[in-house]
């Protein structure tokens, strides 16, 4: 992965080159998202044999560090560093939500003196993962932060999409739902257009964000424009939202009305992707979540492996060759 | 006269060879400035025999000193932050000879008792005249007028509330009609809290891309409007603050157009960046009001110039170093700017041609103080000497060891900056540099 903007170059002082992080899809290109798909999908085939566990990454430490509740992050960057026979310590600070930044800060030296060799950080603060590269020593990866970037779901939702189709380019993905508070809108967003696959997003007015259309995907609020989608990705509807005053939609009922997924809105051949966790009946009819159209459980599975895929990547240095397979049982 | 400083024994010098700029006294020639006990008594053909001692000044631009009308100084209640004393010697470094502090401290200055404390601090601490506004309402809580009467006759040189709207129209109004009665101006923060709601920076292409919870340039418009029609129809003075957008500036030019007595102020950040410096996510970029568009940084430019906007502010906003090393969305809004104002506008509007020297030079002494009727500094026999000499030829880099400012959260650290203050003379004290005089 290429190396984040301008961290910390300027406060190191020994020679060492700045640390690989993935923080932001903004920061691949098309070359590395396709080494880092190859990579995972070689680590799928590896899962195929009975005994699942490499030596890859025997002897590297990594933390995962979540501020905010995540089921499928969590547990899939977890198993994802077992698998690899990395040490894998998980720290749960949710409900902290009060240690503001000095607190993050200092967590975060409080960590480095462990000297990991990963940190996958999930905060609830846009810049805490630039914060925490900054503070320590390890690779940062970013499981989210924020309204803003959640690399490693675009990338798994890519890798998922190729699986299903063969081919990323020219593909038609309409993304329906709250565009304005998700970070994965965001970053899939990004991540297609590097793929050169088409985004469309749609939703009720209020939650896309002005200024989104000049960025390279169309975006409406007519729901009918999933018509031409190969792919419907459905956000999920955040109850917070919904907050009295807030008025982004008038009720919850009127927005399932207007822009929930159901079998009727669907035509035949079009797939159905979700980054969970799901709300049947608000933004996806129970039908839809569980037909044979629907990857959101393949989402899951690539998740591992795309996981696996990054922190392989940023462990072993330099570029991989794509010509040459990975060696799974490689030593890094 | 609102302005309080320590007491300090005038200065006797003679500044030799400088090039002597004054855009108000329309002056632009190279003089020898003698001043005698803080009194500028003659203006001489260089070479002179006049007594004193001397300032080598060749080479170097002498101008009228500056007047920040928007600091902030944190006492009370904030001393780590800043304090009168290492403000006024931010202020000295920056070469001003005129600052007004902002009320927004705790306890909030809204009556004479924390006004008068305030004045008496200065009277020991402030190294140029310091100025004091006190608050628009009780609390800055935006329901009661404070006793503006009793707080003139304090020394309040102004009324704000600045950091809060006021968010009812109808107060604003009975401001507008009591501030009147006390000869002192009001100089309003306009935004539209329902408008800017949790936003963190403006509302455009980046904020959507970053996910930041936006605020529109509408936010500040509309309150604009709103405070203009106000000030129309009472017939009364108003300041508008650090504005930052092409639509205030429009509403604005009309208004003057118009027969209302507005003026307004820009920073020098407004004036210099634009949103897309926040992909950085640096906190010492997070402001209120927000960093806008490349096109409404044009606009200001082109208000500085014909005057729509008069003042130059630097907003100087000192928070400490545990609050700025967070991430972006925990930062508190707010940059320094005493120190670097000059350096950063000479560097980015005067060099590249936006702006001429004349123009920045007005706009950040007689400007100011003709929109809150203080002194024009003037470079005239019989003036107080408030100076400032510049080297417009030293490229410096802005480093935190630099700052008499007792915080360092600007947004030029690290840059290299061409301009620098040499010495600054403040109602005839030497505030700053006094090593350039010789014996």
């Amino acid at each position: 992965m290429a190396e984040i903007r301008a961290i910390s170059d300027d406060v190191r002082t020994s020679t060492e080159p700045p640390k690989r992080h993935l923080i932001s899809i903004e920061d691949l290109d098309r070359e590395i998202i396709e080494r880092l798909l190859a990579t995972a999908r070689n680590f799928a085939r590896s899962l195929e044999r009975e005994m699942k566990k490499l030596p890859t990454l025997r002897g590297r430490t990594v933390v995962n560090l979540f501020f905010e509740s995540s089921t499928r992050t969590a547990s899939s960057f977890e198993l994802a560093a077992k698998r690899l026979s990395a040490d894998v310590m998980t720290i749960r600070a949710v409900g902290s939500s009060v240690d503001k930044g000095e607190s993050l800060k200092d967590t975060a030296h409080t960590l480095n003196a462990y000297q990991p060799d990963v940190i996958v950080i999930r905060h609830f603060q846009i810049g805490a993962p630039r914060l925490v590269a900054e503070a320590t020593g390890a690779h940062i990866v970013n499981a989210g932060d924020g309204k803003h970037q959640h690399p490693t779901q675009a990338l798994l939702d890519l890798y998922t999409m190729q699986e299903a189709f063969g081919h990323l380019a020219g593909l038609q993905v309409a993304i329906v739902g709250d565009i304005l508070h998700s970070r994965v809108a965001r970053s899939l967003v990004q991540a297609l257009r590097i793929v050169d696959a088409q985004a469309t997003c749609i939703g009720p007015p209020a939650l896309l964000p002005r200024g989104f259309g000049q960025i390279g995907c169309e975006v409406t609020s007519d729901i009918t424009q999933i018509e031409s989608a190969d792919v419907v990705y459905v956000l999920r509807m955040q109850s917070e939202r919904m907050a009295a005053g807030e008025n982004f939609v008038p009720s919850l009922r009127e927005y399932s009305a207007r822009w929930g997924i159901t079998p009727e809105r669907l035509r035949p051949g079009q797939v159905v992707m979700h980054p969970g966790p799901i709300n049947r009946g608000v933004e996806i009819d129970a039908r839809v979540a569980d037909s044979p159209d629907s990857l959101i459980e393949m989402q899951v599975r690539s998740g591992l492996v795309v996981r696996m895929a990054v922190l392989y990547d940023l462990l072993t240095k330099g570029p991989v060759s794509l010509a040459r397979p990975v060696d799974l049982n490689e030593v890094a | 006269m609102s302005l309080y400083a320590r007491s300090a024994a005038p200065g006797t010098f003679v500044i030799r060879g400088a090039r002597v700029l004054d855009p108000v006294e329309g002056i632009d020639s190279t003089l020898d400035v003698i001043i005698e006990k803080g009194v500028i008594v003659e203006l001489a053909q260089p070479g002179g025999k006049a007594g004193g001692k001397p300032v080598a000044a060749e080479g170097l631009v002498l101008a009228p000193a500056f007047v920040d009308p928007h600091v902030h100084l944190r006492v009370p209640g904030r001393e780590d932050e800043e304090t009168i004393a290492s403000g006024s010697a931010a202020a000295a470094a920056g070469g001003y000879c005129a600052i007004l502090a902002m009320p927004n401290t705790d306890p909030v200055v809204d009556c004479a008792a924390v006004l008068g404390a305030l004045v008496e601090q200065a009277q020991e601490d402030a190294l140029v005249p310091t100025g004091f506004m006190a608050a628009i309402s009780r609390g800055l809580a935006g329901e009661e007028l404070t006793e503006m009467g009793e707080l003139a006759v304090a020394g309040a040189a102004a009324f704000t509330d600045d950091g809060k709207p006021i968010r009812s129209a109808g107060l604003m109004r009975r401001a507008l009609q009591y501030a009147g009665s006390t000869g002192r101006r009001l100089a309003l923060h306009c935004e539209e809290p329902t408008l800017s709601h949790h936003g963190q920076m403006h509302e455009g292409i980046v904020s959507a891309e970053l996910g930041l919870g936006g605020y529109p340039s509408v936010a500040e418009s509309v309150a604009v409007a709103r405070d203009l029609a106000l000030a129309a129809y009472e017939e009364q003075p108003v300041h508008l603050m650090h504005l930052s957008t092409r639509e205030s500036v429009e509403l604005l030019r009309r208004a003057l157009a118009d027969g209302v007595r507005a003026s307004a102020e820009a920073t020098p950040h407004h004036l210099c960046l634009t949103d897309e410096a926040v992909r950085s996510l640096d906190t010492n970029l997070k402001m209120n009001p927000p960093l806008r568009p490349e096109e409404d940084r044009r606009a200001l430019i082109e208000a500085l110039k014909d005057g729509v906007i008069s003042c130059i502010a630097t907003d100087h906003a000192p928070h400490a170093r545990q609050e700025k090393d967070v991430p972006f969305e925990a930062a508190p809004f707010g940059v320094t700017g005493l120190e670097t104002a000059f350096a950063a506008l000479h560097t980015n509007l005067v060099e590249p041609g936006l702006v001429s020297l004349e123009t920045l030079l007005e706009r950040m002494s007689a400007g100011p103080a003709r929109a809150f009727c203080l002194p024009i500094p003037r470079i005239a026999i019989g003036e107080p000497a408030n100076l400032v000499l510049l080297d417009l030829e030293s490229s410096w880099m802005v480093v935190e060891q630099r700052f008499r400012s007792l915080s360092v959260n600007s947004w030029l650290l690290g840059q290299t900056l061409k301009g620098e203050v040499a010495l600054t003379v403040a109602g005839g004290r030497v505030a700053f540099g006094s090593e350039r005089i010789g014996a």
